[in-house]
Parts: structure tokens; C-alpha cells; sequence
């Protein structure tokens, strides 16, 4: 069905803000969150927000495989996790001075500097509806033809990770007790 | 085209619809369940509440809204009360995308028999399935009893493992259509070859072992026989819902029998030809038919469900997860990367 009226513009920058405001949100919630479970789940909240503004921008591909992969797998493992070491409520530390004279300010210059240098002198503009490349057809295409050796690599590189991940959380003496056994 | 009022007003119109046809629908899941698992176990089911009992949900309904709401002094309040409001949500949302029909012409307005038609349809509905099973694991977590934890740490542990097999049987299908909207997936599957046999995609496009991963996936996706396991009242009482009662319990018990009847509409839509079927008669009749063709798949794939819990036991927990990963999960591979190949030397 489509829709056409004067109003597009206006709805695309109330989403663009909603979601930038509950990504935000969330992310703020996430650090002030005494419990872990609660950060876990604001960090949910940050990815879902995410790809709300992929949408927006047109790229509904990356959004499902956003919500799909990030909210949906990954993020449910770190709840697994969290839920499986019954982890507790995290000790606050009354927090450095240091930190509060120098990081606070530090962040902000570093937020003017960046958002300064990527409107001003890299050339780029504000993103449009459907400027990133959406649909699946040409992200398999920069996946399995232009980025096919990086692409590959990765997934070695990922493989490496697992085996060490694997390797590092068996006990050895356990190990070495199955090769007795056999 | 249509103005945005219009546009609204045919949404909100759809979507009262297509809630109040979907909780119907869950309420008479249920009672078929009832009705049938007692036939096979040589009972009655449900016989007293209206003829063929046919008024017990209704009952049933009434029953949980005016039970005591209990709330455990030990739970973590706001969790427990979010996980049964998430998991029905997200049962509740995915039907958003599900065609049940063509386009109908009502009052002046064309407009698809479904809510709304997304390039995305299909990762839309993975991706609520995959949030949804957020309510089970806090359920399990904020309860604070072990058998509900372990119950929510077991349906965590099976969806994700179940879902990257659903999620690989499901990619042969789109790479025969060549696109994730529902509607395209199933107009592709239209007419039929050698003269007589449809084209769905079970018989012409090969994807019959697909099928088979999905169904089987499917079951342990919606935490079915034989892989109730997050449930299993044997060893965990109840699992993840141990501590909820009337309407919180009621939300648990709606978002599954919701599930079932997504996974069944995705089954007919993307391996059953959808709403394809002889049409005949009259202008009314054509317009109701394909609806008829699709609710009679979803039905049959209802009573499969029900059929196979009447019969099989329970999985041992180690054998469901070296079934997925070690059996289910290599196939399904196979059949992605033979499908591939077949599609590609095919054009």
C-alpha cells in the first residue's frame, strides 16, 4: 500500500528522534544499573533503538539482522551467562576525583572535535532515506564478491577464537583424566 | 493510492481483526488439544461446558481472570511482571506480517488480507521470535526458585540452538522465491508442473528434507512434545512459569498456543503453496476459498502438533542438544548448500 503525503519528513525526524532518545536512554541506564541482568537488558533496549534508525534510513535488511543477531542471539547469551553465575548486585566505589576533573570535559571536547571534524572538513553530509546500500542482494554481493578475502578471513579468525575460547576453559586435569580413561 | 486517514483507519481495522480471529483461534487451539490428545488416550476431553464442550475456553478464560493474582514475596518484581507481558507481545506481533489471503477490493479500498506487506516479512518474524525468548529466560530468572531458573536457563539454551537450524531451513525456500515478503514467497508457488502436482515448494522446489528441519525445530522453538523440556513437570514442576498464577500464567499459556499458530501460517505460507487451491463459483466465493485453502494447512499442521504430542515422549535434555547441533544442523546445511548449487546451475 502506498502512502503519500506532506508529513513524511516530519514522522521520519519524530522516529529519528524517539529512537536516538531511548538509544541514549538506554545506554545511560546501562551504566547507572547496579545489577547486571538490568544493564543486560538495557543493553537489548540500545540495539533494538539501533535498528530502528536503520530502518529509518532505509536499510531494513540490517535492521532485522540487527534485532535478529544482536538483541535476539548474542545479547540472550549474556543473560544466559549472567543467569547461570547468578551474578549479584556490582559494588559501587565512591568514584575518582581524577576522573570527574579530566574525563568529563575530556569527553565532551573529544564529542565537539569529532562531530566538528566529520561535518566540517571530511566532506560527508547527512545520510538520506535510503543512501545505505539495504537490500540483501547488494550486501551479499560486497560480502561474497568484493569483501570475499576479509570476509573469509573473519570467519577463520573467528574459528581461532572459539578454539582458544574452548581451550582456555577446560581444566587440564580433567583432560588428562579422560586420556587415562581411555 | 491512499490518503494517510484512510490508511490508518484500514490498519486499525485490520489489526482488531486480525487479534480478535488470532486469540480465537488460540482459545480453540486449546480445546482441539483437549479434545484430541483425549481421543487418543481413549478419554472424553472437555464434554460438560456447551455441546462437545465446545464453551470451555470460555470458562477457562473467565476462570483465570478471576483467580487470585498471586505474587511471591521473593521475586524480582519488575522482571516478574515484564516476562509474561514480553512473551505475549512478541506471539502476538508476528501474525502482524502473515498473508492469509490475495487483495480484496472492500468499500472502494484495495488492500492486501494481511496487516501490512514487508520486504522483510519472514526476518521480521525470526527476529520477534528470537526477542520472545527474553520472557521465558526472566521469567525462569526473576522468580528466584530453582526450578524455575533451571526451566529458563534450559528454554534459552534450546531456542538459540533450535533457531540457527529454523533459521537455515528457511533460507533454501528464500533462495528459490529471491525475496523475504511472505506474499512474493507464496505467489511464487503458484500453477503446478507435469500437469497435475502444485508447485509448492515441499515437491517442486525440492525442499521436503527443509520441511522436515523446520517442523522439527518448529516443535522445540515453541517448547512442544517432545521437546518440553524448559516444563518438564516430571523433574521441574512446572519450569519457568512455577511461580506465576492466573492471568500471568494465562499470558505464558496464550503466547504458546500463539506460536504454534505463527510457526503453522509460516509452515503453509513457505512450504505448503500458502493460500494456493482450487477456486471456483461466484465473486464471494472466490474471495473466501484461498482463506479457506490456508486456514484448512494451518489447521492440519495444528493437529500434527497435538497428534505428535499424543505420541512421543519426552527427550532426554543431552539428546536434544547433540540432536540439534549434531544432526539437524549439518543437514540443514546440506540442503542450503544443494538448493545453492541447483538454483544456480538452474539459470
Amino acid at each position: 500500500m502506498e502512502v503519500h503525503s506532506g508529513i513524511e519528513p516530519m514522522i521520519h525526524l519524530t522516529l529519528f528522534l524517539l529512537f536516538g532518545g531511548i538509544c541514549v536512554a538506554g545506554a545511560v541506564n546501562l551504566l547507572a544499573q547496579r545489577h547486571p541482568i538490568n544493564s543486560a537488558l538495557s543493553l537489548v533496549v540500545v540495539m533494538g533503538s539501533l535498528a530502528g534508525e536503520y530502518l529509518l534510513l532505509g536499510a531494513e535488511f540490517v535492521a532485522a539482522i540487527q534485532v535478529i543477531i544482536y538483541a535476539g542471539a548474542i545479547m540472550v547469551l549474556f543473560v544466559f551467562v549472567i543467569m547461570l553465575l547468578n551474578a549479584g548486585e556490582e559494588e559501587r566505589t565512591g568514584g575518582s576525583r581524577v576522573a570527574l576533573l579530566f574525563g568529563v570535559p575530556g569527553m565532551l571536547i573529544g564529542t565537539v572535535l569529532m562531530a566538528w571534524v566529520l561535518l566540517e572538513r571530511s566532506g560527508t553530509q547527512a545520510v538520506s532515506m535510503g543512501a545505505l546500500p539495504g537490500p540483501p542482494k547488494t550486501i551479499g554481493w560486497l560480502l561474497f564478491h568484493d569483501f570475499l578475502l576479509p570476509f573469509e578471513v573473519t570467519s577463520v579468525l573467528v574459528l581461532i577464537a572459539i578454539m582458544g575460547a574452548v581451550v582456555l576453559a577446560s581444566h587440564p586435569e580433567s583432560v588428562q583424566q579422560r586420556n587415562k580413561e581411555r | 493510492m491512499l490518503s494517510i486517514e484512510t490508511f490508518v483507519i484500514v490498519s486499525v481495522i485490520k489489526i482488531v481483526i486480525a487479534l480478535f480471529v488470532l486469540l480465537t483461534a488460540v482459545a480453540y487451539t486449546v480445546w482441539l488439544e483437549r479434545k484430541v490428545v483425549g481421543h487418543i488416550q481413549n478419554r472424553w476431553g472437555p464434554t460438560r461446558v456447551g455441546p462437545f464442550g465446545l464453551l470451555q475456553p470460555l470458562a477457562d478464560g473467565i476462570k483465570f481472570l478471576f483467580k487470585e493474582d498471586l505474587t511471591p514475596p521473593h521475586v524480582y518484581k519488575p522482571l516478574y511482571i515484564a516476562a509474561p507481558m514480553i512473551a505475549l507481545v512478541c506471539a502476538l506481533t508476528s501474525i502482524s506480517v502473515i498473508p492469509v489471503g490475495n487483495w480484496v477490493t472492500v468499500a472502494g479500498v484495495h488492500t492486501p488480507l494481511q496487516i501490512t506487506d514487508l520486504n522483510i516479512g519472514l526476518l521480521l518474524i525470526l527476529g520477534i521470535t528470537s526477542m520472545g525468548v527474553y520472557g521465558v529466560a526472566l521469567a525462569g530468572w526473576s522468580s528466584n526458585n530453582k526450578y524455575s531458573l533451571l526451566g529458563g536457563l534450559r528454554a534459552s539454551a534450546q531456542m538459540v540452538s533450535y533457531e540457527v537450524s529454523l533459521g537455515l531451513s528457511l533460507v533454501g525456500v528464500l533462495i528459490l522465491a529471491g525475496s523475504f515478503s511472505l506474499r512474493d514467497i507464496v505467489e511464487a508457488q503458484g500453477g503446478h508442473f507435469w500437469g497435475f502436482i502444485p508447485k509448492w515448494n515441499i515437491f517442486y522446489g525440492g525442499q521436503i528434507i527443509a520441511f522436515f528441519i523446520y517442523l522439527i525445530s518448529a516443535y522445540a522453538e515453541t517448547n512442544r512434545v517432545p521437546f518440553d523440556l524448559p516444563e518438564a513437570e516430571s523433574e521441574l514442576v512446572a519450569g519457568y512459569h512455577t511461580e506465576y498464577s492466573a492471568m500471568k500464567f494465562a499470558m505464558f499459556f496464550m503466547a504458546e498456543y500463539a506460536n504454534m499458530i505463527t510457526v503453522a501460517c509460516v509452515a503453509s505460507l513457505l512450504f505448503l503453496g500458502g493460500w494456493h487451491g482450487p477456486v471456483f463459483g461466484p465473486p464471494i466465493l472466490q474471495a473466501i476459498l484461498p482463506i479457506f485453502w490456508f486456514v484448512l494447512r494451518v489447521f492440519g499442521f495444528l493437529f500434527v502438533y497435538i497428534w505428535v504430542r499424543g505420541t512421543l515422549p519426552r527427550f532426554r535434555y543431552d539428546q536434544l542438544m547433540a540432536f540439534g547441533w549434531k544432526f539437524l544442523l549439518p543437514l540443514a546445511i546440506a540442503n542450503l548448500v544443494i538448493t545453492a548449487l541447483v538454483v544456480t546451475l538452474r539459470s
